[in-house]
């Protein structure tokens, strides 16, 4: 384990985003180191996806800073978030069902030979370098010829992070990436998760999950419409809190909504 | 690979014309010219799309080549020249509009199927007062042009043509790029999913638009192929064809939603075309059985992708 503490690789300052009149996400500040997981946790509609999108280039921001080895930083495509070291998989994946696993893992990159009109896929090289990455992160694959439709949901969300990984991330921003899977098929993942963190990412965790999220993660922030309900480190909340402040605080905030009516 | 076994092994049994050498160079003719537009029309299917004006644009190409060459009396080489220009902007514009409007390019080449069908004929008429074009060996340097597009190679006493070499030239070339180059993952990834592919950088919209213009292009050479051999071409050249060859790469293991299969697969898919055509004529049955046959193969064909594609998505959950 590489220990944690360290400089924040990515920060977020009172980050909000609005889609039109709607407040998507107001007031976010949390951080996320080299080798820690930082979990976002929240229902369906808490803002996660906003916050993904934030962070993967997708939307810019409204209010606040995101910053990136200390300095400010906005990015206006996927792309330059991708070449700043921020890598998402998403819950889709980005993988084609129908080719091969070596084909997949360097699918937009692919490494060439030769010079010219003869520049060609060095595919004996990407099969040997997709099997060593892999194998890198613990993964066993029987053969990287085998199509990736013919993998599991954890199987695939594995090679997804492997690649992400292997590019260079140093940060990984995970959407829901158990929530499709099993039990068994989810600690297959999270454990994938883990060894991405051993390795010194810094890994984004977005879950609906707090079983899921607790064992792994080192900080937890805890969204609610779009609202932070406070950005934790693992000393300071127990697993028991964590499920409850997700669920009772959607409860009081809800409540509290309710009581608001009537004023105009 | 086995329905081309098969089905020579079909007729060669009951035709000894069909298995003589000069047999074999026959039926290889019709194979060759669909087998160099089957191999692109299949790499334009892997890529997720379809391309109906492939058949018509051979006709458009090779009156092209006839006008500009007798009516205007330019060198063929000339004539050639724009007609492959020609050719080009049309595979731009149908793979522009296709990426341009996310519509389906059956539905966007159904209509450029259309236009380019009623331009043959009306410019023809136009600039010919006929609905043909001839006289192409009258023109300076058809010589050259019939070398390179129409001669006759003698292998063993057997006279071969030169668009057989041409594609097998073409299919191999067509298989390392599908297999060996970046271009060709990437032709595979916007067949499969093509916003997946967006997703991690391919540049989806740059590979479709070059598929529909390799179409074109194979369409121009075998349009010049079939005007420099004929000498004069007909109007209605090709109309017809485009379904012919989508059902040669599907013979040959495309899938029609994209995203698999092989050059070598459509070139297969050609040669038993070509066998079937020349093959029932040899046997001396009705020619309307030619029909029935390839839609058997045909049938035959998408069941058996059904199970490859399964088995693809079996592990699925």
């Amino acid at each position: 384990m590489s220990a944690p503490g360290g400089p924040a690789l990515l920060e977020l300052r009172d980050v909000g985003k609005d889609y039109g009149t709607v407040v998507a996400l107001d007031g976010i500040t949390t951080t996320v180191r080299a080798g820690e997981v930082t979990c976002v946790l929240g229902d369906n509609g808490a803002g996660k996806s906003t916050l993904i999108k934030i962070l993967a280039g997708v939307h810019r921001p409204d209010r606040g800073e995101v910053l990136l080895d200390g300095a400010s930083v906005s990015f206006a495509a996927p792309r330059e978030a991708l070449d700043a070291g921020i890598a998402t998989v998403y819950q889709d994946l980005a993988m084609i069902p129908l080719m091969a696993i070596w084909r997949n893992f360097f699918l937009g990159a692919e490494p060439t030979r030769g010079w010219g009109p003869f520049r060609r896929f060095d595919a004996g090289q990407a099969r040997k370098t997709t099997r060593r990455a892999l194998a890198e992160m613990g993964i066993d694959i029987r053969d990287p010829d085998q199509p990736v439709g013919t993998l599991s949901g954890g199987e695939r969300q594995s090679v997804a992070i492997a690649r992400a990984v292997h590019f260079g991330a140093r940060v990984l921003i995970l959407d829901e990436p158990t929530s499709a899977l099993g039990v068994k098929q989810a600690g297959v993942v999270l454990r994938y998760v883990a060894a991405a963190r051993d390795r010194g990412v810094g890994v984004v965790l977005i879950t609906h999950n707090p079983h899921h999220a607790y064992p792994v993660g080192d900080r937890f922030l805890v969204l609610n419409r779009g609202r932070s309900l406070g950005s934790f480190a693992k000393t300071d909340v127990s697993r028991d809190e964590l499920t409850r402040l997700m669920a009772g605080g959607a409860e009081l905030d809800q409540l509290a909504h309710e009581l608001e009516r009537p004023t105009p | 690979m086995v329905g081309a076994v098969v089905v020579f092994a079909f007729f060669a049994i009951q035709s000894p014309v069909f298995r003589s050498a000069r047999g074999v160079a026959n039926w290889l003719d019709p194979a060759s010219t669909l087998g160099i537009m089957a191999v692109a029309v299949a790499l334009l299917m892997i890529g997720g799309h379809f391309d109906l004006s492939a058949g018509v644009m051979t006709g458009t190409t090779a009156l092209t080549v006839g006008v500009v060459a007798v009516e205007f009396h330019q060198n063929l080489w000339v004539a050639i020249g724009v007609a492959l220009l020609i050719a080009l902007a049309v595979g731009f514009f149908n793979g522009w509009l296709v990426t341009r409007t996310g519509l389906p390019s059956f539905i966007i080449t159904l209509g450029t199927f259309l236009m380019l069908e009623g331009l043959n004929v009306g410019l023809t008429k136009f600039f010919t007062d006929t609905v043909s074009v001839g006289g192409i060996d009258d023109v300076p340097g058809y010589a050259s042009a019939e070398w390179v597009f129409a001669s006759r190679l003698s292998v063993g006493g057997t006279e071969f043509r030169v668009a057989i070499l041409w594609w097998l030239l073409f299919t191999a070339l067509a298989t390392w790029v599908l297999l060996r180059t970046r271009f060709g993952n990437w032709v595979f990834a916007t067949g499969g999913d093509d916003v997946a592919a967006r997703n991690v950088g391919v540049p989806a919209r740059r590979t479709t638009i070059t598929l529909f213009m390799t179409t074109a292009t194979a369409a121009w050479f075998v349009g010049t192929t079939l005007a420099v051999r004929l000498t004069s071409v007909q109007a209605n050249t090709g109309v017809g064809q485009e379904l012919i060859y989508i059902v040669a790469a599907v013979i040959g293991g495309c899938l029609l939603t994209g995203g698999f299969g092989s050059a070598i697969g459509a070139s297969l898919g050609a040669l038993i075309f070509g066998m079937t055509q020349l093959g029932i004529p040899y046997l001396h049955w009705d020619a309307d059985w030619f029909y029935f046959f390839l839609g058997a193969m045909l049938l035959l064909a998408v069941l058996s992708n059904r199970l490859v594609r399964r088995y693809a998505e079996a592990a699925r959950r």
